[in-house]
């Protein structure tokens, strides 16, 4: 059974969705996706224990060897991304039954689970995978299913977010599938490992220069980089709460995976870097998707616009992280991406119980709030601090070793913006604790109670994760230096 | 006592968190809040004490956390003069806490549990940066000092509140993540240790203009130090109760920011260091002419606890002025008027504050013989009037003695001569005060009395101690003594 945990990963939620179909009863299908999200959890630990001992884990599909079956690969890299994945979904499942009673209609709930299950598995897929086509396969599984779980919020405008998310997505996941039929064209495989071993014996073609081309801008578009960023904030916007947790959390940081095993694994870091100036392209696009989007969510109205822009601030600092191109560099992307997850996963399930009080998360609609759901409003302040980077929070962390990469390398100028950047989220945040704390109750005798239990409960795992692992940072570091090191080919 | 030193420094930071966590569920019993507050303020006063004899008796205990990075540890570690601020603090607590209760019930404020709680807090975070054993612990302690005296400074919730809230946290945390932050990355950089170390850090290790950046972007990153340009937090935080402002912004948090300046330089640069760089001079003389500029501001203030806060930006810059005139002396008078200003300035808040319970006034032009309605109050804001002139027998003209001493061994013309014209100003803007409430007759019958029993209790404990400090130094004396000689 152990030595099948990289397959069951995937198949797991991916057969949990045909059968949650059939349970008719909104309740019970919510039971059983939670369980299946949760077996796909624990399976994803005991893969991460497993790696972390024993090193990469090859595991063969249908027992056929790897030229001619699809393989699956589990490496630190993996292991950190697939528990991320599973582990968010299975925490903001928690409050999923309550939140979509208020968002979707009765007769579409079994429906969302099983959406939700496929996107699941799609991503977990294209994480755990060693195929390049396959990676296409499970991201059109996860995309289309995102479209549809987009489309399913209660707002008309949702339709056209998920429109737009469609034609952007389908166009980043088209580029990406030119990119690896140009490679196979040029290789005969589309076997990651066999890829690495063949492309630098032709990377001196157009072909090849063309394929990396594809394949990076579909993946920027995909990882929502400035300037192909304008799908994100709508989508998150106007999806079911529940549905932009999930996401905010995970789906751009599977874009960042794949980014990172494209030009690492696959093409190499020596071309990779070379081929285009990817270097320079990226720090400056980080930065500015830092500074234009932090300006951007300093002047939203509706709180999840704010924090969808700021989902796109934070890309920016992965990305120049990954630009960065040391050790150190990657390690602080690998890291911000699994506390990146924590303070956006904590945020937006506390934005779904507000949605779930008032029916709307306008900034005005904040007002007097911080009375009315202490604990909700607590949540969102803690994780805002963690944004900003306070001390003893997980942003803290990974501000620390960004700053630190950056230094390494000599990129003054760079450590100066970003810590400004840092400060743009002062503001954001701060504009919304003003309102909690400081404005009076538009109608001060309506009775909106703290949210129930069932939000509260995801909501203050996700908190206090962002603290435990802004002070006890050894699985997360570890992970994340054990992954860059790895990628590096630096022995530990 | 038989806990350990260790467990000693953990319960200094534990017991107030404590003390927060039982008090806030005490919200509808307001007498069982209120002796809990200061049960735990004398509980932490006693640990402390206890402290003190281990660091009087030479001991330097020091007990690591957990390691946030690698080789990257949450410290803390006993030394003079963290040992100082860490008594001054747990010394003025139950005295502060016996005064807000006065003040508190006397006015009718709101929150109170809220106010308890994040004063709890930021006492813990005080203590925290006293006894932090590297950089980086200080770093976390001041960013939590910032965050939890935030509910205190915007207490009344309304516009005005708001508006200082964004000054004071736009400000302190700014300056913190934008230059303090980089600072200390940048030493972790430089010499892959955040440690305090007795002749610097960095000695050797950094020279000429990264040397001056590197000062620079840590004094500008201590904000709660107000060194001007970035002292205006500290005239906006006045709008918070008095309490707040008399154990915070008098004591805790301005003396945490002077604090760590004297910390860095001591420990991180390491005097020799800074004597061969020009960068030391800079900030003398920006510390002088802050305190010069501040001294001309609080003249022209009207109301009472603005001109008391420019008076304190004015103070604060006295021990930066003093620790960068880099002479062991000065440095001795550095430490020392970290106490003596904290005794001086929160007796003159204490004052302030009771003329607003009592008598409702907020300005120094209505203060015309209101020492005969509240002698005791004016009596004590008397004497801290004139430990801020720095004139015996007040803990005041200690600190000053040995500024001045120090700054002619190191033959610092300029420092000497702002000393004096200081002393000129802070006569300027104290004595008329004085003047007006004993000399002067009221405009129009008044008829109130003194303030409450708690609040007159807790001025004139204040008002004695800064007394006795100028008769009693040897501990404080010892304590900043032992920062210049090297231990084994």
């Amino acid at each position: 059974m152990l030595a099948h945990l990289p397959i069951l990963q995937v198949i797991v939620p991916l057969l949990a969705a045909p059968l949650c179909l059939l349970l008719n009863r909104s309740r019970l299908a919510w039971l059983f996706t939670l369980l299946a999200s949760a077996l796909a959890f624990l399976i994803s630990g005991l893969l991460t224990q497993q790696v972390m001992t024993t090193g990469t884990i090859v595991y063969e599909l249908g027992g056929w060897d790897a030229p001619w079956g699809i393989e699956y690969r589990i490496d630190q890299l993996n292991a950190l991304l697939l528990l991320i994945i599973s582990g968010v979904s299975t925490i903001v499942l928690l409050a999923a039954q309550t939140s979509i009673t208020k968002e979707i209609p009765g007769n579409r709930h079994t429906l969302f689970y099983v959406l939700y299950l496929l996107s699941l598995a799609g991503m977990l897929g294209i994480v755990a995978t060693a195929d390049a086509f396959n990676v296409f396969v499970f991201l059109e599984i996860s995309s289309l299913s995102a479209y549809a779980l987009i489309a399913l919020g209660k707002d008309r405008r949702a339709l056209w977010a998920s429109y737009q998310y469609l034609i952007m997505g389908t166009i980043g996941a088209t580029f990406i599938l030119i990119g690896i039929g140009l490679m196979y064209q040029m290789t005969g495989t589309l076997n990651m490992h066999d890829l690495s071993q063949r492309l630098p014996e032709v990377d001196n073609t157009r072909t090849v220069f063309a394929a990396f081309s594809f394949v990076i801008v579909g993946l920027c578009l995909k990882l929502a980089l400035f300037p192909l960023h304008l799908w994100l904030p709508n989508a998150y916007a106007y999806a079911p709460s529940i549905v932009t947790a999930f996401f905010a959390a995970t789906a751009t940081k599977v874009s960042i995976y794949l980014l990172v095993r494209f030009t690492f694994s696959i093409f190499g870091l020596s071309f990779s870097f070379t081929a285009l100036p990817l270097q320079l392209l990226f720090v400056v696009l980080g930065l500015a998707g830092v500074f234009v989007a932090s300006m951007a969510a300093i002047y939203q109205t509706n709180i999840k616009h704010l924090f969808a822009y700021s989902s796109i601030a934070q890309v920016g600092y992965m990305i120049i992280g990954f630009s960065i191109s040391t050790v150190s560099g990657l390690t602080a992307t690998l890291l911000h991406m699994f506390n990146h997850a924590l303070m956006k996963g904590a945020l937006f399930v506390a934005l779904g119980a507000v949605m779930y009080r008032i029916g709307s998360v306008k900034l005005e609609d904040f007002n007097g709030l911080g009375r009315k759901m202490p604990y909700t409003m607590a949540a969102i302040v803690i994780g805002g601090l963690s944004l900003i980077g306070v001390p003893l929070t997980v942003g803290f962390i990974s501000k620390w070793y960004l700053i630190i990469a950056l230094i390494e390398k000599g990129w003054w100028p760079v450590v100066v913006l970003v810590l400004l950047g840092s400060l743009l989220a002062v503001i954001y945040v701060w504009r919304l604790v003003e309102a909690a704390y400081f404005k009076p109750a538009a109608t001060p005798n309506e009775t909106v109670a703290e949210a129930p239990v069932l939000f509260l409960i995801p909501i203050w795992i996700l908190v206090s994760a962002n603290i435990y692992f802004g002070i006890d940072t050894r699985l997360s570091f570890q992970v994340a230096q054990a992954a860059s090191q790895s990628l590096f080919g630096v022995s530990p | 006592m038989s806990l350990s030193p260790e467990q000693l420094i953990l319960s200094a930071l534990l017991l107030p968190l404590l003390g927060a966590f039982f008090i806030a569920f005490l919200d509808k019993n307001p007498n069982l809040r209120e002796s809990l507050s200061i049960i735990t303020s004398l509980a932490l006063l006693a640990t402390v004490f206890a402290l003190l004899s281990l660091v009087l008796d030479g001991n330097q205990p020091s007990i690591t956390i957990l390691e946030i990075a690698p080789d990257l540890p949450i410290k803390f570690e006993l030394e003079p003069l963290g040992m100082l601020f860490a008594c001054i603090a747990a010394i003025l607590w139950p005295v502060n806490t016996l005064y807000s209760i006065g003040y508190m019930r006397a006015n009718n404020e709101k929150h109170q549990t809220r106010f308890y709680v994040c004063f709890a807090i930021a006492i813990s975070s005080t203590m925290g940066i006293a006894l932090a054993g590297n950089l980086l612990t200080l770093f976390i302690f001041y960013e939590i000092l910032t965050l939890s005296t935030y509910p205190l400074v915007t207490h009344k919730g309304n516009e005005d509140a708001m508006k200082a809230g964004r000054v004071y946290l736009g400000i302190l945390m700014s300056t913190s993540i934008g230059f303090l932050l980089l600072a200390i990355v940048w030493t972790w950089h430089l010499t892959g240790s955040l440690d305090f170390k007795l002749g610097g850090t960095l000695a050797g290790k950094v020279a000429g203009p990264e040397l001056i950046i590197l000062l620079f972007l840590f004094v500008y990153g201590i904000g709660k130090a107000a060194l001007m340009p970035i002292h205006k937090w500290l005239p906006a935080a006045m709008v918070a109760p008095t309490p707040v402002s008399a154990l915070l912004h008098a004591v805790a948090v301005v003396k945490a920011g002077v604090f760590s300046v004297v910390k860095i330089v001591v420990y991180i640069f390491g005097l020799e260091t800074l004597q061969q760089s020009a960068g030391a001079d800079w900030i003398l003389w920006i510390a002088g002419f802050t305190i010069i500029t501040a001294s001309i501001i609080a003249l022209k203030q009207d109301n009472l606890k603005r001109r008391l806060a420019y008076s304190t930006i004015s103070q604060l810059s006295y021990v930066i002025l003093a620790v960068f005139i880099l002479a062991p002396l000065s440095t001795i008078a550095a430490a020392l008027h970290i106490a003596a200003h904290a005794f001086g300035k929160i007796t003159l808040f204490f004052a302030a504050g009771s003329i607003y319970t009592a008598a409702h006034k907020t300005n120094i032009s209505q203060l015309n013989g209101i020492g005969y309605r509240m002698p005791w109050t004016m009596i004590a804001f008397s004497i801290g009037a004139i430990s801020m002139i720095g004139l015996p027998p007040t803990a005041g003209f200690l600190s000053k003695w040995y500024m001045l001493m120090g700054a002619f061994q190191q033959e610092q013309v300029i420092a000497i001569l702002v000393i004096i014209a200081s002393t000129l100003l802070n006569a300027a803007y104290f004595v008329p005060i004085i003047y007006a409430a004993w000399f002067k007759k009221p405009e129009q019958a008044e008829t109130h009395g003194e303030s409450p029993l708690a609040i007159v209790i807790a001025l004139m404990t204040t008002a004695s101690l800064t007394l006795l400090l100028f008769f009693f130094p040897d501990v404080p004396l010892e304590l900043a003594t032992s920062l210049t000689v090297e231990r084994p």
